[in-house]
């Protein structure tokens, strides 16, 4: 056993120097870095227009959710709404994109490049999550706040973007930041409608130098330094949001 | 000023207001006491459709506003509300929250009128009778410096200039009060209602609630109280109702009601609280 355990080790280590001067071979003398930063751009690119996306579409259902129904038209915007969620709930966003790809834009006969249908998904994805996250937010402000807006001959609409969503906002960001790094690994199956990620960019740089090892380590250290420096970004907003409920 | 007529409102099978016809001329302070769960605040909040009236109507210079149709936003403005629980807005500054709402429908009906005056424009260039563009005398900078200086000045007349720009989370309850009631003053409007100004405050902090309350209602200001210090709605109020059971019991000037109460109910409430 402990043979084994040597020889394999001996076996990798010897080789990681080898399979290191590999991967640079091809990340630095053939050009594999710049289609690892198109990868990080374009994962990025995606993660933040599909969150910026999800959350105008977030607020947009939430405040028809939680609007008085009363009358018809708010009725029927609920039922849209409920059934937009459950349908984006409702399925993996790996098969959400394959069918946006290969379904619906053929059927629209449109021809959109993969980057942005990714956004799209994603966007119209993340909504569905965001509008229940932003419907507890909006739940979590007191409701005296939408009162006294009201009071003063503010409409509904108004109140609401002025006073309680912002409000909202500042007690689900913690949340959204999870919302935020969940869509940034979630990101990893672009490639599936052929969309340059990360995933993409390494795997050039593996099949070109014909070994996986460092390039999916390095992979994977991207992806953790990414949501790292996110989650401190978080931090750093939360901390200054919360400057109204300080005693200075 | 305000008419009510029938006005009744009631939560699924509870009735909570029953058929309530009153008469609140300009100029006059109303106090409302009465009982926990008599109705009070719903009323109160009725007057301005912060509830919707089940039934009955509510005329405030001489528009039903209980009625769907109309833009209950308009006939707000003209009607300032005090909170129990004060509800300043709690992302905004001391000073943004007295100029919120000003300056937001300044800056609305200037943009409606560009809106307006543009379509006419189009409009006069084809129609033989041209008609004339709506006037537009301010600016947007204009609009917010006056309400600016207006909430300063506000602020000053209570005393809060130095807290202009923190926070209501650093205010005490007093202050957080003195404020919601300026904020309100901060519309102009035509009457002020107060549903429970000083019940969620100290008892330190009560004093100075009512004496700015006092002086609103010495310029002249028409008011609507729900209070519990009798004292105070004998001291400022030219009138005083008391409601028990969703209805107006009784409905005197306040030496009257205190001195020389009329129905029984009124009588064993005051023998309580007095």
């Amino acid at each position: 056993m402990l043979k084994y355990l040597s020889i394999s080790k001996g076996y990798v280590m010897g080789n990681f120097e080898k399979k290191l001067a590999k991967f640079w071979e091809i990340f630095y003398e053939h050009d594999g870095y710049t289609k690892v930063l198109t990868g990080l751009n374009n994962t990025l690119y995606i993660a933040v227009a599909g969150l910026a996306i999800g959350i105008i579409i977030g607020t947009l259902i939430a405040i028809v959710e939680v609007f008085p129904k009363y009358k018809r038209l708010p009725r029927i915007l609920n039922g849209f709404c409920r059934f937009y969620v459950g349908l984006f709930r409702g399925s993996p966003v790996v098969v959400q994109l394959l069918v946006a790809y290969y379904v619906v834009l053929p059927l629209l006969g449109t021809n959109l490049p993969a980057l942005n249908v990714c956004v799209l998904v994603f966007g119209l994805n993340s909504g569905a999550y965001v509008s229940e996250i932003m419907r507890g937010g909006i739940l979590s402000v007191d409701p005296g706040q939408m009162e006294a807006g009201r009071a003063l001959g503010l409409s509904y609409g108004v109140t609401m973007m002025k006073i309680v969503v912002p409000q909202a906002i500042k007690n689900i960001l913690p949340t959204l930041g999870n919302e935020f790094i969940a869509l940034i690994k979630e990101t990893s199956v672009v490639s599936f409608v052929g969309a340059a990620d990360l995933y993409v960019a390494f795997s050039y740089i593996g099949t070109n130098s014909y070994e996986f090892m460092v390039p999916y380590l390095a992979m994977a250290l991207i992806y953790i330094v990414l949501v790292m420096i996110i989650a401190l970004l978080v931090k750093i907003m939360e901390r200054s949001l919360r400057k109204s409920d300080r005693r200075n | 000023m305000i008419d009510v007529i029938n006005l009744s409102k009631s939560y699924g099978s509870l009735e909570v207001l029953k058929d309530i016809t009153v008469s609140i001329k300009e100029g006059e302070k109303v106090a409302i006491i009465g009982p926990s769960g008599s109705g009070k605040s719903t009323f109160l909040r009725c007057l301005n459709c912060m509830e919707d009236p089940t039934s009955g109507s509510i005329i405030f210079e001489g528009v039903d506003i209980a009625d769907m149709r109309v833009d209950i936003n308009i006939h707000r403005r003209h009607m300032g509300m005090v909170f129990q629980q004060f509800n300043l807005f709690n992302n905004k500054t001391v000073i943004d929250n007295i100029m919120l709402a000003p300056v937001h429908i300044g800056l609305y009906d200037l943009r409606m009128k560009k809106i307006k005056n543009f379509f006419i424009r189009i409009r006069n260039v084809f129609a033989r009778n041209k008609k004339p563009l709506y006037e537009i005398d301010t600016t947007k900078s204009e609009i917010k410096a006056k309400a600016r200086e207006n909430a300063l000045r506000l602020l000053k007349r209570i005393g809060l200039e130095d807290k202009a720009n923190v926070y209501p989370s650093t205010l005490s309850g007093g202050q957080k009060q003195r404020i919601a009631i300026i904020r309100a003053l901060a519309m102009n409007p035509k009457v002020m209602l107060f549903d429970e100004p000083t019940s969620a405050l100290d008892p330190e902090m009560v004093g100075e609630v009512l004496e700015l309350i006092k002086q609103v209602a010495e310029e002249g200001m028409t008011m609507v109280i729900v209070t519990h210090e009798m004292g105070f709605a004998r001291e400022v109020a030219t009138r005083v109702l008391f409601m028990d059971e969703g209805r107006i019991v009784e409905d005197d000037t306040p030496e009257e009601i205190f001195t020389n109460p009329k129905n029984p109910r009124t009588k064993e409430f005051l023998s309580k609280v007095l």
